[in-house]
């Protein structure tokens, strides 16, 4: 039960770590630590699909990230001039969290989910589909119209990169 | 001193061998996504992945002399239509959108459940051709910095 | 419950670095924590005590697994995620190219 403590606070001082870098590569490194620690704690969240999709998605991100930062060399920030707009956001996310911790009463404890939907997956899954995995079950046979969404926006995200990125400047 | 694009020879050497054992493990985990963790979509960026290693560690015009970028639409393609194909099968072959209709084998063995397997090899296309396309486009766009050619292939 | 509290500050951090730092990748980066953020709290909600990940094997026959549908969800969410960043890097490379900085102060005078 502590395990899942120490990694999430590692996460947090990870976070704040790539938040307050001058240099950009370094803070996208501490980005791609964040993720690998979110791959732990999918492992011991019992999840082993989502711990492997998290990790090659990191590493993939990581190197898209690494692309843009590469070779631009930026002069150091100026005198922060904007204090009233520091104090409005600071302002905005405590009353956030302020909400949110309210709200955080009308949750199930954790460790014991109301698994409405889920237990009838769970006892469904081999007679229906004949698969093993019943994550692969759930995207592909029983919500099968989220996967073709999820393609589609894949798709269209692949465009849209090329799209843009295929103008004046290309290599030749 | 002659200047050869990608990166140092021990590098090349390695590169050799890791590629195939990468490719081979993404299609391992492609296969058996119904009956192991992993599924489509993490195979399918493993295998991006592997693509990706092979033009860092060789340079730009070494690795795509093999594949065009026409094959990598293709690709990208055959693997979106061969999924709406087999959700279009489902309603041709009794009705319903989306049913699974090839019979179901034994359980536990490799070609149980229908069409989950073929819905996982189609999605391993797109997103593995998808990703390594953007890859190419984001990495090869000259940056008004970047060093001449030589070095890493940029 | 605290482990929920700590999931909310971890997005309250993306969500102020969002806010706050004037350089587009880490705007860019923070996106990034408040996504992680996000999948965290929904696979803890779907997390049972002593249960085994839903994967059906042949030689056990327990049923007590952890819920399987946050993480089909989330699994769809995490690869939704690195497209929507890719086309966001896509975005800011070719400012960087246009306007030679990443700082959106200057970007927002230097217009045209």
């Amino acid at each position: 039960m502590l395990e899942h403590h120490v990694i999430i606070l590692l996460m947090i001082a990870g976070a704040i770590v790539a938040m307050e870098l001058e240099d950009m590569l370094s803070s996208v490194i501490a980005l791609g630590a964040v993720g690998i620690g979110l791959t732990l704690e999918f492992l011991l969240l019992r999840a082993p699909d989502l711990a492997i999709t998290q990790l090659v998605v990191e590493i993939l991100s990581l190197i898209i990230l690494i692309r843009a930062t590469v070779g631009v060399k930026l002069p150091p920030e100026k005198v922060k001039g904007r204090i009233g707009y520091f104090l409005f956001a600071v302002v905005f996310v405590v009353a956030f969290l302020v909400f949110s911790y309210r709200a955080l009463g009308a949750l199930p404890a954790f460790g014991a989910p109301v698994m409405k939907m889920g237990s009838l997956y769970v006892k469904e899954a081999l007679a229906r589909t004949g698969a093993a995995n019943i994550v692969s079950a759930i995207i592909l046979d029983f919500r099968g119209y989220d996967t073709l969404g999820e393609a589609t926006i894949l798709f269209t995200s692949v465009i849209g990169v090329l799209a843009i990125v295929r103008k004046v400047g290309r290599k030749q | 001193m002659r200047q050869e694009s990608g990166m140092t020879l021990i590098v090349k050497r390695i590169t050799r061998i890791t590629v195939s054992l990468i490719f081979l493990f993404g299609i391992y985990i492609v296969l058996h996504g119904h009956l192991t963790p992993g599924g489509g979509f993490a195979g399918g960026v493993i295998i991006a992945l592997s693509f990706i290693h092979l033009v860092l560690a060789f340079g730009k015009k070494v690795a795509l002399k093999r594949i065009s970028e026409a094959t990598i639409s293709a690709f990208e393609s055959i693997g979106g239509v061969f999924f709406w194909s087999i959700a279009l099968g489902g309603l041709l072959f009794s009705g319903v959108y989306f049913l699974n209709f090839l019979p179901k084998g034994e359980a536990f063995s490799l070609f149980s459940a229908g069409t989950i397997v073929f819905c996982n090899i189609a999605i391993f296309l797109k997103v593995g051709a998808g990703l390594f396309a953007i890859f190419v486009a984001l990495a090869f766009l000259r940056m008004p910095d970047d060093p001449k050619e030589g070095g890493k292939a940029a | 419950m605290s482990l929920y509290a700590l999931c909310f500050i971890l997005f309250s951090i993306g969500l102020y670095c969002l806010l706050v730092k004037r350089n587009l990748v880490k705007k860019i980066i923070g996106l990034g924590i408040a996504e992680y953020a996000v999948n965290l709290f929904f696979i803890l909600l779907g997390f049972k005590e002593n249960a085994e990940a839903p994967i059906l094997d042949k030689y056990t026959a327990s049923q007590n697994f952890v819920d399987p549908l946050p993480q089909a969800l989330i699994l769809t969410s995490i690869v939704i995620g690195l497209g929507v960043t890719a086309v966001m890097v896509a975005i800011s490379v070719r400012i960087y190219e246009k306007y030679r900085t990443f700082d959106i102060r200057e970007i927002r005078r230097l217009k045209g």
